[in-house]
């Protein structure tokens, strides 16, 4: 199959803000134990979104970036109102002349019931499982028509014929073959151009795109980003496009978000991000992309550990526990011990192990996060600081030890403390903003609070 | 016609066990049906008939064979034949109401509680639970007594005193996978296509969670008969004068045993165990056939040709590996 | 890390085989007929070898994967030649086989959740695993055993004893790949083991699968529809594409240069970052219940001619290394004299239509 030419990659035409997201939160409680629903005991929230600021420019087509537990499905869905927000508002700056508008600004995050679905004639999905997003008891015709019927706007004949033209946009054509099938009848590229036509049958200015061609087979993966390019051009649409792999983004997107842990962590032009990443995941993430290249093998280093738990996100930068690069003001705390003493016994010896686990005492005292913690307790603290002095000297490298202020032996064991940690704000750093204290250097903002 | 494939495809794979429980159970519940159906011309006489057209009563206690095929009964002369026949029409009209009722009324508030959640819900499971938990038969009971003032002693007031046990099944079954199916990326995105709450109750859940309904249908049908035999039993219910009812006629026929005439209970015994279970054996190979896991397919035997043949057709095997 | 020098060692005596693979055969019964999802494949892997196994999905790869440990679905057959470390696994009655599983024979899944129990620890499972091939195994011994393998894991000693929902989903997998490796397995069928796991972590666990010859001296069968992972992480690769191997070679040399259309191609739809321009296969995956006559990939082939719609392709070794059977590679490389004009002409097609699309 010879080479498509590349997409044009149409630049947005004027930096208008089609939809600004300010101060975005959207938080879920969590279902916890049965026993500590029964006790009507806390059972936490996962801030799902954390706190973003962003504009969405019309005409482009802006990727989010990110890994399970990003934030990236939420934040999608909650543009287009199908989660309800905690904090913060989604303004979207209708165009003018659409659907005999003035141009008026809604505020999705405060629409309710029947303004909200009226909202969905402007914004719409496509979804990440071809094989699930369609009614298994309707058929193409009727799925790909009930947008129509829903919002009025037509019916009968006329609906027909709007179908046929949607369907034969997507490239489900002739559109009579398809329109008396049922999903089970067609394969997934199918189920997922049949998607598409439904999302753009309403002619929606916005189409957030949830990991559209992830479940898609590599070859033919191709082929709907093409018709998703294409179909951009043509009806002039702008996309949020959400995905963890970085390949496809760097093809498809004119903006990049990379977003951990509900927060964005780097934002900017596709070219720049990818040429020079700034924050350490971005680095990471890019590096761990596999090429299918056997030649092209670079030497990685992976940042340890995994995505930590979104109930309690580790205090400071919610990356420091696995940045290779972290320094003292990441936020450093007890939790980051634990896992410096696991490492370390990781290499031990299972009696060796065992003793010096007696020697640290509780562990559990390192689950609570804060930025002291004593440890050994009923022990002999200078064996203690001993078998921390050792471990600092197996590996003095390990970022852990900068945001180490003191270790002191006291009364009822040695006493740890870290460095007074920061949370960082987005802040442009050349060409893209970064939210890490390394970009740019020398501002730092305010203090996290722990837990 | 691609729908009509579509809903018999299932029934089309099945194989064995589950096609021939289908087919026997479909056999009993047809037979009963045309025997409800025709009855008017199948039984030689009315239910309450106690005297020939010309005016002579028919024998008491008669044994099976001349006009009587089944004999008669001891008490009032009926023809067992007859009231076996015209109680095929009772059972089937009964259980059709009720079952029906049940049906429409356990299913939607299944779904709409089912979706909607929150504290409607809540209180609906409550109920619903609450109500299952009750022995049927005291509940039928309680309901047959109720609505026999309202309603009287006919068929009409045993099928709705039959409904309200039998609207817990459907509802929670029904809830269960409407809970389920809610988190379906489908019905967001019916969410996201701005549909409101009705029609993706209607389109987009209804269809969707139904499919065991059927089952539960034939199942309960079945529970449905024993039941309303119990209730005539017990004499409450159906009143003899309203219609023939097997489980009267049972408890007309326990001082018939003593004296060795065994056919007013046995053939109406007879009736009530051939039709439950035929209605449970096609319960069961609906279930068999319907439910995807459950469903053994027919699979279309083959046998591997030799690997020479294959090879040579192939050009394999020229390889230096 | 770079990839250490791949390739046999000059004297590659059978004894150094721990698997061989000749006209393997897996059928299974449908409704509609038999579907030929394993059709005469051939291999051999050697002691300590990854071999990558790529392909589409409904390919058969899972199915080939499965079959080698006689995992097979209902009312299948199996036919060829499989003979593991000397043994013909055909032949073995099934409780052999059964034994066999666990112990010399090893696999990996997909989703680690489904495969644990939630109420077991972690010390639990291993010892269950532990106690059912080895009777009489101490409560010490085991406890070493599990920590040795663990710490190779990267687990802590610290989790030996919680549950496994308590784990995140890299950590399961690790935890997976450490129950699969604890009995020191001669081979080990790892199915898709990083689809489901983020990037960062599918790294982590690639690498890990990496390291198992140097630390176990498995020997790998690593399925995936990921070409960047095989590529990171095996040593050789077989290409899988309707019930058979159409490519199987080093790493090195089917990357560089891809003999079969098929490979060629499926390297270029593939999106990495240094991808300029889109490129797909058009068409679908053949039904395995009526392939395509002589080569399955004819119908959606660039290079397809005459010849390829008649007669099937021979199994033949490439100048490159690989070997691939394609009659256009044939012609290439001045293999198939015997072929006429008429047969290599362009073959006549319809134009595949979005209807026929995967």
């Amino acid at each position: 199959m010879p080479t498509k030419p590349e997409a044009p990659q149409t630049s947005p035409t004027s930096t208008d803000g089609l939809i600004d997201i300010e101060g975005l939160e959207v938080h879920f409680d969590l279902r916890g134990g049965t026993f500590k629903r029964l006790l009507g005991m806390d059972t936490g929230t996962v801030k799902a979104v954390d706190g973003v600021d962003i504009s969405l420019r019309r005409g482009e087509v802006l990727g989010l970036v990110g890994e399970s537990g990003s934030g990236k499905t939420t934040l999608g869905r909650a543009i287009l109102g199908l989660v309800p927000s905690t904090k913060g508002s989604i303004t979207y700056h209708e165009g003018r002349g659409r659907n005999g508008g003035d141009g008026v600004d809604r505020v999705v995050s405060e629409l309710r019931g029947g303004d909200l679905r009226r909202l969905r004639t402007d914004l719409q999905m496509v979804f990440q499982d071809p094989h699930a997003a369609l009614n298994p008891s309707m058929n193409i015709e009727t799925a790909v028509g009930h947008p129509l019927k829903i919002h009025g706007i037509a019916k009968g004949a006329e609906l027909k014929k709007l179908v046929a033209a949607a369907l034969e946009r997507v490239g489900l054509a002739p559109a009579e073959q398809f329109m008396s099938k049922f999903p089970p009848d067609l394969s997934g590229g199918q189920k997922q151009r049949a998607v598409i036509a439904r999302a753009i049958i309403l002619d929606p200015e916005v189409l957030v795109a949830d990991e559209p061609v992830s479940m898609l087979d590599m070859s033919v993966r191709a082929k709907i980003l093409q018709l998703m390019l294409d179909l951009k051009n043509d009806l002039g649409l702008t996309y949020v496009y959400i995905t963890h792999d970085l390949a496809s983004a760097k093809f498809f997107c004119d903006r990049v978000a990379i977003m951990y842990l509900g927060r964005i962590v780097e934002i900017g032009p596709t070219e720049e991000i990818f040429a020079d990443p700034k924050h350490p995941y971005t680095k990471a993430l890019l590096q761990a992309i596999p090429e299918p290249d056997p030649d092209k093998m670079v030497p990685r280093d992976l940042p340890r550990g995994e995505i930590p738990d979104a109930a309690q996100p580790p205090m400071g930068c919610s990356f420091h526990p696995r940045c290779p690069v972290a320094v003292a003001e990441c936020g450093w705390e007890t939790r980051d011990l634990r896992s410096l003493l696991e490492e370390h016994w990781l290499r031990q010896d299972p009696v060796v192990y065992e003793e010096e686990k007696e020697l640290v005492g509780d562990l559990d005292v390192l689950d609570e996060p804060g930025k002291t913690v004593t440890l050994g307790k009923g022990q002999s603290s200078s064996r203690v600081k001993d078998l921390l002095d050792r471990i600092r000297a197996e590996n003095a490298d390990d970022p852990l030890w900068k945001g180490v202020e003191s270790v002191e032996e006291a009364a009822d064991g040695v006493r740890v403390t870290f460095h007074q940690g920061y949370d960082p704000l987005l802040r442009p750093s050349g060409g893209v903003e970064v939210a890490c204290v390394l970009h740019p250097t020398a501002v730092t903002t305010e203090p996290s609070l722990p837990g | 016609m691609a729908l009509a494939a579509r809903v018999l495809s299932p029934f089309r794979q099945t194989t064995g066990f589950a096609r021939w429980i289908l087919l026997a159970g479909i056999v009993l519940v047809t037979g009963f049906v045309i025997l409800a159906v025709f009855a008017p011309w199948i039984a030689p006489f009315d239910f309450a008939q106690t005297r020939y057209a010309d005016g002579t009563r028919f024998p008491k206690g008669a044994p099976p064979g001349g006009d009587f095929l089944m004999g008669t009964t001891s008490f009032g002369s009926y023809d067992v034949f007859s009231r076996v026949v015209w109680g095929s029409r009772t059972a089937l009209q009964v259980v059709i109401i009720s079952v029906v009722l049940s049906l429409l009324i356990g299913a939607p508030l299944g779904v709409i509680s089912g979706f909607l959640g929150g504290a409607l819900d809540r209180v609906l499971v409550l109920v619903m639970d609450a109500l299952y938990a009750f022995p049927s038969l005291l509940l039928a009971i309680v309901f047959a007594f109720l609505l026999s003032d309202l309603f009287g002693g006919g068929v009409a007031a045993a099928g709705v005193a039959l409904t309200v046990i039998y609207i817990p099944q459907y509802f929670r079954v029904v809830r269960n996978t409407t809970v389920s199916a809610r988190e379906a990326t489908y019905v967001e995105a019916a969410r996201a296509m701005g549909a409101p709450k009705r029609t993706i109750i209607t389109r987009y859940l209804f269809g969707n969670v139904v499919q065991s309904v059927p089952v539960i249908g034939t199942l309960n049908a079945a529970d449905a008969i024993g039941t309303l035999a119990a209730l005539g039993f017990l004499g409450i219910g159906i009143q003899p004068g309203e219609a023939a009812e097997w489980g009267y006629d049972l408890q007309r026929a326990l001082a018939d045993a003593g004296a060795g005439i065994w056919w007013t209970g046995v053939f109406p015994g007879l009736a009530i165990v051939l039709l439950v279970t035929g209605l449970t054996l096609v319960g069961e190979g609906l279930n068999e056939t319907v439910n995807p896991t459950l469903r053994r397919r027919k699979l279309r035997p083959f046998t591997l040709p030799p690997r020479g043949a294959v090879a040579f057709e192939a050009g394999k095997g020229q390889v230096d590996l | 890390m770079t990839i250490e020098e791949t390739g046999p060692s000059p004297a590659n005596t059978s004894s150094d085989l721990v698997l061989s693979v000749r006209d393997l055969r897996v059928w299974y019964g449908t409704e509609r007929g038999a579907v030929r999802a394993v059709d005469g494949v051939s291999f051999d892997l050697r002691k300590g070898e990854i071999l990558g196994l790529v392909g589409e999905s409904g390919c058969g790869k899972s199915t080939l994967g499965r079959g080698l440990l006689g995992l097979l679905p209902t009312g299948a057959a199996i036919d060829g030649e499989l003979s593991f470390l000397g043994e013909d696994l055909l032949a073995m009655p099934k409780k052999e086989m059964f034994a066999k599983r666990g112990v010399e024979l090893g696999m990996i899944f997909q989703e680690p959740l489904t495969r644990l129990n939630p109420l077991m620890r972690i010390s639990e499972h291993f010892s269950e695993t532990l106690r059912q091939h080895e009777k009489g195994i101490s409560k010490e011994e085991i406890e070493r055993r599990s920590l040795e393998v663990l710490s190779v894991m990267g687990i802590p000693p610290t989790r030996f004893r919680s549950y496994p929902h308590e784990f995140s989903g890299g950590m399961r997998q690790r935890l997976m790949i450490a129950l699969a490796l604890v009995l020191r397995p001669a081979f080990v069928v790892a199915d898709e083991p990083t689809t489901a796991l983020d990037v960062l972590v599918e790294a982590q666990i690639i690498r890990i699968l990496h390291d198992l010859r140097r630390d176990f001296e498995t020997s790998l069968l690593l399925i995936t529809h990921n070409l960047g992972i095989i590529a990171e992480a095996c040593d050789r690769v077989a290409v899988m594409y309707a019930g058979e191997i159409v490519e199987i070679g080093d790493a090195r040399d089917v990357f560089r240069d891809p003999q079969h259309p098929y490979t060629r191609e499926l390297l270029r739809s593939t999106i990495s970052l240094s991808t300029t321009g889109l490129n797909f296969i058009p068409g679908a995956p053949p039904d395995l219940v009526d392939p395509p006559p002589a080569c399955r990939f004819h119908p959606r082939c660039p290079d397809a001619m005459n010849i390829c719609a008649t007669r099937h392709p021979v199994q033949r070794q490439m100048p490159s290394g690989s070997r691939a059977e394609c009659w256009a590679a044939d012609l290439r490389h001045g293999y198939a004299d015997d072929l006429t004009d008429e047969d290599t002409r362009p073959l006549a097609r319809e134009e595949i239509s979005i209807a026929d699309e995967a």
